[in-house]
């Protein structure tokens, strides 16, 4: 059954939507991210323009996050503190994403960055994920036993002044960085449709190094909240927001999201990460492929209203 | 209550035309064009995904007939890719204003041999007279030309311009009809069908009547509040979203 969104302006199959709703729903909940990631491509894959694509998808990142969210909360795996200050960040980071967003689309080059993007930084991420998930599944097989290592690595921006204590993850870092990376991630999420969650939770990992039960909790508390920002920036500057494909991804991802998270519960996170990392390393490998490959038609058209 | 007109389909409404058609067209012999359309609003629904009309009617003595379907003008920006350090990207941009962001053609034989070019530059009838060429300030000669046929070729392809040469089909003498289709993506608006009857090349007669596509319902509320309060639908969209997130939770804890 055909159903017409009314900001995307075209017909999409209802049934199509749902099943990509939910899939994407369950990788998310299964794997801790916000699943923007998978959504955006396939969205515009599906032939949503990327700008609605990436402004709708904010707005389902919020409801899968919020749905996800509670889980954690209630096994006290939120870290509040430092939640707020990596919002702080990603606030001013997705309103500052926004406006480039806009001045990109108005450029005609939104289509080439949100490829970009997707290449670069979830390509980089999602290899390093995947060696390392390798890694650490074939290193269990032979010592029979995880690797107990340091709790973290020092590094010069361990040095950074306006140091905080983070009860909840028993970290002493400075607050800058997590307000950095808070700024970081808040603009590829406005430029990407996603969460963030991919930057987010290794770089509280590896940056921070926040325990790893705490970083998903604390990820999704903070992703609701910028994806309610740039939601609310992109339906007000570009009007891109399409509530009903909004609606129609959300009951599939919700749904989704909760088989996910209950089987994410039961697997080892080695194997978690190895997949994720391969099953990002092919959607970008696929972005990267379209931009190489030579257009059948060199000049594209846009309508303007 | 909806009128039992509305109620049947645009194949029962054409055939109904027909009907009425040949029974009041024929005998009267009093205009020199007779045509109607199976439907004069286009309404775009939840449901919808493109459209076809049916168009019907009747010429009072020999000669050719041509269909020109042409919606509201509209700006259109085009790109151009070019390879940049492997990576194929948008390195120029033109803009096109005021052409018409619909136009379809149908006729009883090829447009270039049943309408001469000095009819069809004065109509404004054909692809080489709707205005798709380039101020000579933005670009001129073979780059201007180029501009103008990858434009023509996009549109072509999106379904927003249709040449159909030969599609109008003779019922018998005088009565005949035709048929174009509307993409899922038709531009909404003021559309103008206009019925040209020809003979060597001049036009004799011309008949235009109106077709109106709009989004109706919830869709064109959906679209107007997003285009002109912003801001709440922002707001609005959050909760929704908020909402549905927190209840799927509940459903699962319950569950």
């Amino acid at each position: 059954m055909q159903i017409y969104l009314p900001i995307a302006e075209i017909s999409v199959d209802i049934i199509l939507l749902l099943a990509m709703g939910g899939g994407v729903g369950f990788l998310s909940g299964l794997f801790g991210v916000g699943g923007g990631f998978l959504m955006t491509p396939i969205l515009i894959l599906v032939g949503v323009p990327p700008a609605v694509a990436v402004a709708t998808q904010a707005n389902n990142v919020i409801a899968s996050s919020v749905s996800g969210v509670f889980a954690h909360w209630k096994r006290g795996n939120v870290d509040f503190l430092m939640g707020w200050i990596l919002l702080a960040g990603g606030f001013i980071g997705s309103t500052v994403g926004v406006g480039i967003f806009t001045l990109l689309k108005n450029l005609g080059q939104i289509d080439l960055v949100i490829s970009l993007c997707y290449v670069i930084f979830l390509g980089t991420i999602g290899l390093l994920m995947m060696l390392e998930g390798i890694k650490a599944v074939s290193h269990r097989r032979k010592t029979g036993g995880a690797r107990r290592g340091k709790l973290h690595e020092h590094n010069w921006f361990h040095g950074l002044p306006l140091k905080v204590r983070f009860r909840k993850s028993r970290l002493y870092i400075s607050a800058l960085l997590p307000l950095g990376i808070g700024f970081f991630v808040g603009i590829l999420s406005a430029i990407m449709g996603v969460g963030g969650g991919f930057i987010l939770v290794p770089a509280m990992i590896y940056m921070l190094g926040m325990p790893t039960a705490m970083v998903i909790g604390t990820s999704l508390f903070q992703i609701i909240f910028v994806a309610a920002n740039v939601t609310f920036l992109q339906a007000v500057q570009n009007q891109t927001v399409d509530i009903v494909l909004a609606l129609l991804l959300l009951v599939g991802s919700v749904l989704g999201a909760q088989f996910g998270t209950r089987i994410g519960a039961k697997m080892q996170g080695d194997w978690l990460r190895l997949l994720l990392g391969a099953l990002v390393v092919m959607v970008c490998g696929k972005l990267f492929l379209d931009l190489l490959v030579t257009p059948a038609d060199f000049y594209s058209l846009e309508m303007v209203r | 209550m909806t009128p039992l007109w509305q109620r049947l389909s645009p194949l029962a409404r054409g055939v109904f035309l027909l009907a009425v058609l040949a029974f009041v067209a024929l005998p009267k012999q009093s205009r020199a064009i007779e045509v109607d359309l199976s439907s004069h609003l286009v309404a775009i629904t939840a449901g919808f995904s493109g459209d076809k009309i049916l168009l019907f009617g009747s010429i009072n003595s020999p000669g050719e007939v041509l269909v020109v379907v042409r919606g509201p003008d509209a700006d259109f920006k085009m790109h151009r890719k070019e390879q940049v350090a492997g990576i194929w990207m948008n390195t120029a941009t033109m803009r096109f204003e005021k052409i018409p962001s619909f136009y379809a053609i149908a006729g009883t034989g090829p447009l270039e041999e049943i309408a001469s070019p000095t009819t069809r530059a004065l109509n404004g009838i054909g692809f080489d007279h709707i205005g798709l060429e380039l101020p000579v300030t933005k670009a001129a000669g073979r780059i201007a030309e180029q501009w103008k046929d990858s434009l023509l070729r996009n549109l072509l392809r999106a379904g927003n311009y249709q040449l159909a040469s030969a599609e109008i089909v003779f019922l018998g003498e005088h009565l005949f009809k035709t048929e174009f289709e509307l993409p899922a993506n038709v531009p909404t608006g003021s559309y103008s069908v206009s019925v040209y009857h020809l003979r060597e090349g001049q036009i004799i007669d011309a008949r235009t009547t109106p077709l109106s596509v709009s989004k109706i319902g919830a869709e064109a509320e959906i679209y107007d509040y997003a285009h002109h309060q912003g801001t709440m639908y922002g707001i609005f969209a959050i909760v929704i979203a908020l909402v549905s997130g927190w209840m799927g939770h509940l459903a699962f804890r319950k569950g």
